[in-house]
């Protein structure tokens, strides 16, 4: 299941991302245009892309959760947002210290690329409210994907619409180094793209493993005939796997 | 029973609600009112007495847009309420003519705001001639609230069954309405120019025109599993 | 804009990289914690739940 070998990824994401690091701060040349504050594009941009890419695969989860209503597609979709949201806050808040260091404010409306971020961050914060605003678990899964689905439409288009917006006809933007990174750079940043990937994944699995032993505590605490009569029965935002069409 | 022809419900569905709206005004009214507050609004917030070019693109476009999500809101709460949905699953009608009866019928509720709401602007703000804006300006509100309607229509739908429609209505449109701001401010923003308007770029229209024929389709696609059950 | 020498730079270049291990790593501990809890619960019930069954073998 979703256990099994999760002790081994975990391991191999957290020397990967050790790695990365140590090689982003000591082994990657310094930047001749941007200096030593480049260095946090190693991690802002890599976090970036699998955020935008997380939440695009949400979208095509939610598709085969609408095609084969199997209640497992909703969890991963519903996880994979959830990861991705974590991820883009943090690339919110790296981009913003960039913008600090960089330009001198918190935050800058001239890098397409941030802002087309918080708009889409903006989208998917209200993914949450949604499921948690609708009670029938069958439709909170089938709203739920019908949103992950609009909003994974949503993500490329904006990006593209923004950058196209007046006043980004010269975008001052993070990763200046457009196209060729030099030798080392650009070794260190595929490191980091691995690095980032392998976290996005395990962080993924641990969630999804969470959800699975939650929902067989029920089924089992259901089998032995007992109530959870400390919690009432609570409406939750979460999926449950328990609905018609889940393997049990 | 045959299947109704799609064109034939569509009117069917649109006439009734705007039957509806005659006979009640919940919010057409409503709408028309808040574009002029709003308006009054932003006199005071920015302390401008005359706008034009950017400022005067975004105020009016800004006020459009906060004015649709009132719409948008209401546009399928009655039948939400009613349980207008049963009826209409019941019947043989294929459910994206509600879809395209809704996007009409929201078409049909900017036009009137604008009706109101254009002029409104134009005496109470507007430096340059409205005239000088057209006939662009057709194009920019038509493409403009095609956007509104494909987008309002699909999230209306989506929150109407939450608890907090209100609410997840506006939060959930109004990002997926940035696309379009951009795209008509752009547009609307050379029209606006003091004191000749100017000429527009190309990539406006084009790509509002593709926003809104993108979401249209995932509109469309993904309506049936909205009204299910 | 001339590249910010090292002193400067690097206190916002710290900052982001521990804002984001803090982010991941309090991720990781909610989610292990909560785990681990749970992962205790589920032998616990499963224990329970083959109890019975064997109690209702030896019954029937």
């Amino acid at each position: 299941m979703y256990g099994k070998g999760l002790r081994p990824l975990s391991l191999i994401t957290a020397a990967s991302v050790a790695l990365t690091l140590v090689a982003a701060l000591y082994w990657a040349p310094n930047d001749a245009y941007l200096g030593f504050l480049q260095k946090i594009f190693y991690v802002h941009v890599p976090l970036a892309i699998l955020t935008l890419c997380g939440f695009v695969a949400a979208g095509l989860m939610a598709i085969m959760h609408l095609r084969t209503r199997d209640s497992r597609w909703d969890m991963r979709s519903y996880v994979a947002i959830h990861i991705s949201l974590i991820f883009g806050v943090t690339v919110l808040i790296t981009g913003s210290i960039w913008a600090r260091g960089a330009w001198g404010h918190w935050w800058v409306w001239q890098d397409p690329t941030l802002v087309s971020f918080l708009l889409v961050m903006l989208l998917y914060a209200t993914y949450q409210p949604l499921r948690f605003a609708i009670e029938d678990p069958e439709l909170q899964a089938r709203y739920a994907s019908v949103f992950a689905v609009t909003a994974g439409a949503f993500v490329p288009i904006c990006f593209i619409v923004v950058r196209l917006a007046p006043g980004y006809v010269h975008p001052r933007t993070l990763s200046n180094i457009n196209g060729n990174l030099p030798g080392r750079m650009q070794v260190v940043f595929y490191l980091a793209m691995i690095s980032m990937t392998l976290l996005w994944v395990t962080l993924w699995r641990f969630e999804m493993t969470a959800k699975h032993v939650a929902a067989q505590i029920r089924r089992l605490r259901g089998l032995l005939g007992e109530e959870d009569d400390a919690q009432p029965v609570r409406r939750s935002a979460a999926p449950s796997l328990t609905h018609a069409g889940s393997p049990s | 029973m045959s299947r109704p022809r799609s064109a034939t419900v569509v009117v069917a569905l649109l006439r009734a609600q705007l039957r509806l709206e005659l006979r009640t005004f919940e919010s057409l009214p409503a709408m028309c009112l808040f574009a002029v507050t709003t308006f009054v609004l932003f006199h005071f917030g920015l302390n401008v007495f005359q706008m034009s070019s950017d400022l005067a693109s975004g105020v009016l476009w800004v006020t459009l847009l906060l004015a649709a999500l009132l719409g948008i809101n209401r546009i399928y709460v009655a039948d939400a309420e009613q349980g207008g949905f049963d009826g209409f699953l019941l019947s043989p009608a294929e459910r994206s003519t509600m879809l395209v009866a809704k996007i009409l019928v929201l078409l049909v509720y900017m036009a009137i705001v604008e009706l109101v709401a254009v002029p409104a602007f134009a005496i109470l703000l507007l430096e340059p001639s409205l005239w000088n804006a057209f006939p662009g300006l057709l194009g920019v509100l038509a493409l403009g609230n095609l956007g509104i309607a494909v987008i309002g229509a699909l999230v209306g739908a989506l929150a109407v069954r939450t608890q907090a429609r209100d609410l997840i209505g506006p939060l959930m449109s109004l990002p997926l309405l940035v696309p379009v701001l951009i795209c008509v401010a752009g547009w609307t923003a050379p029209l606006f120019r003091y004191p000749e308007a100017v000429g527009v770029a190309v990539r406006w229209p084009l790509v509002l025109a593709l926003y809104d024929a993108i979401f249209g389709l995932i509109a469309f696609a993904l309506f049936d599993f909205l009204l299910e059950d | 804009m001339a590249p910010l020498p090292l002193h400067t730079a690097g206190p916002y270049v710290a900052g982001a990289y521990i804002a984001f291990f803090l982010i991941v790593l309090i991720y990781v501990a909610i989610m292990a914690s909560k785990l681990t809890r749970s992962e205790r619960t589920l032998t616990e019930l499963t224990e329970r739940v083959e109890q019975r069954q064997r109690g209702e073998e030896d019954d029937g």
